[in-house]
């Protein structure tokens, strides 16, 4: 399966099942088109019509390069991926490598778009006691196998509220690696509020990523991530990200934000970002209900779209300029990237990766905690629930009949197991607003590797 | 003359 799209002045073909991507002048991008419908002359008549000025031996000697790549397996590669979809998982057996530690159930925010229902995920609130941390932890290490590399992400509500409890469990995991031959990397997720100079410390230490969350422009972020008394938190987080970014050396982290109906026009919002200091961002599109007000609506998905291009241009000219900026769904390695059985599983939710409550309860991830039914166990059993565990570790991209013909299907690996459910009922089902958004991003992100190696190549 | 140029495998 080939991919054909023109973005910025690059003409660019991806080859599905090999992951090989070209760039190409218009006459290869013409030929490479007609190539599986076409005879070698009708190819040649074809391109003679539409390119007169090129002679006819430099048409035949395109077609011979194609045909090369053809041979190589680097263009119209058969698809021969389905029988080895599912292996990754079964050999990984019941390993578990990563955590979402909900350590607190409550939030000092009150914002209303959140899915997590102002932290309390449709239930109670509460704060995670050491000793459901600890046990969570032990028991991720119980069951990690031969995995050296853990993860572990301090996630709410808000979990600076749990603070006390953070530190020591940190402390505790540090504690288990030598001995147990382990990699901790923590990730905290925090809305700002309560970040001072002992967290900045203390985070820069020991966390590998923090993730913070700002909305973009000062009217955008104090619409919706308001307190409990109805003020917006914009001028009091500003200055405390912009302190924790800096001692941490500008690195390893993200400023998140979410935009809605009422900032489909979010590169605005990015480039305010950037004009505070901040270099490493990620702007997702909100996961609510459709008759929420701030859903996106289909008119909104285009104007997302045109969107994710004027970034990828901007962020082009700040390149060139000596001043990039990261966004996270445009960083793609081409040389280092996943594998192909990484591609192939996903992100490993309910079987790799978990959620824990507060009170212990295993859920596949954050997404799905406080959906009773999608409870797995908890970490004192293990998972008690292995018929969803099961239903989750057959849930790939080769599992979904409607991602066969989709060329981006070994970038999304299937997609976002919640954001199917919520949008179909069916963790196997199909988003496909998430997925016109994806491809639209994938193209933008292969567009600046395009223009990248250009520039290296040009210096 | 070159007219495709693969950026990745």
């Amino acid at each position: 399966m080939v991919h054909q799209y023109q973005l910025n002045g690059y003409n660019i073909v991806l080859d599905t099942c090999s992951g090989s991507i070209h760039v190409v002048d218009e006459v290869a991008y013409d030929i490479i088109a007609l190539f599986p419908d076409k005879t070698t002359e009708g190819i040649v008549q074809a391109i003679l019509n539409r390119h007169p000025d090129v002679p006819e031996k430099e048409v035949l000697d395109c077609i011979a390069e194609v045909e090369q790549l053809i041979g190589q397996g680097q263009l119209y590669s058969p698809d021969s991926f389905a029988s080895m979809a599912g292996n990754f998982k079964q050999r990984s057996g019941n390993i578990i490598k990563a955590l979402c530690l909900h350590v607190a159930h409550t939030c000092n925010l009150n914002c209303s778009y959140c899915f997590a229902s102002q932290g309390k995920y449709h239930g109670k609130g509460g704060l995670m006691s050491f000793d459901v941390g600890k046990q969570a932890l032990d028991f991720l290490v119980s069951h990690s196998g031969d995995r050296v590399n853990l993860e572990v992400d301090f996630f709410g509500g808000e979990p600076l509220l749990n603070w006390e409890v953070i530190k020591r469990l940190v402390a505790y995991a540090r504690s288990l690696e030598t001995k147990r031959h382990k990699k901790f990397r923590f990730t905290l997720t925090t809305n700002g509020l309560l970040i001072d100079d002992e967290v900045i410390d203390f985070a820069n230490r020991e966390m590998n990523n923090v993730v913070l969350s700002l909305d973009g422009r000062k009217e955008i972020h104090d619409r919706l991530r308001v307190d409990y008394a109805g003020n917006g938190s914009y001028d009091r987080i500003v200055p405390k990200f912009q302190k924790l970014v800096r001692a941490r050396g500008g690195k390893n982290y993200y400023i998140r934000g979410t935009f809605t109906h009422a900032n489909a026009d979010f590169t605005n919002d990015i480039f305010h970002m950037a004009n505070l200091g901040f270099t490493e961002l990620s702007m997702e599109p909100v996961v609510c209900s459709p008759e929420d007000p701030a859903a996106l609506t289909p008119a909104d998905i285009e104007t997302v779209k045109r969107q994710y291009e004027i970034l990828a241009q901007e962020m082009l000219k700040r390149q060139k300029a000596g001043q990039p900026i990261t966004f996270y769904h445009y960083m793609l390695d081409l040389t280092g990237g996943p594998c192909i059985y990484k591609r192939l599983s996903g992100c490993g939710s309910g079987t790799e990766y978990m959620a824990v409550t507060p009170w212990g309860d295993l859920y596949p991830c954050h997404q799905f905690v406080g959906e009773e039914k999608f409870k797995l166990g908890d970490v004192w059993n293990g998972v008690e629930n292995t018929a969803l565990r099961e239903q989750f570790r057959s849930c790939n991209v080769y599992s979904r009949p409607q991602c066969a013909d989709c060329w981006a299907k070994l970038y999304c690996s299937g997609g976002c197991a919640a954001n199917a459910y919520h949008a179909t009922g069916d963790i196997r089902g199909i988003y496909e607003a998430g997925c016109e958004l994806f491809r639209k991003r994938i193209e933008c992100a292969i567009m600046l590797q395009a223009a990248a190696a250009e520039i290296t190549e040009e210096a | 003359m070159k007219r495709i140029k693969t950026l990745a495998t």
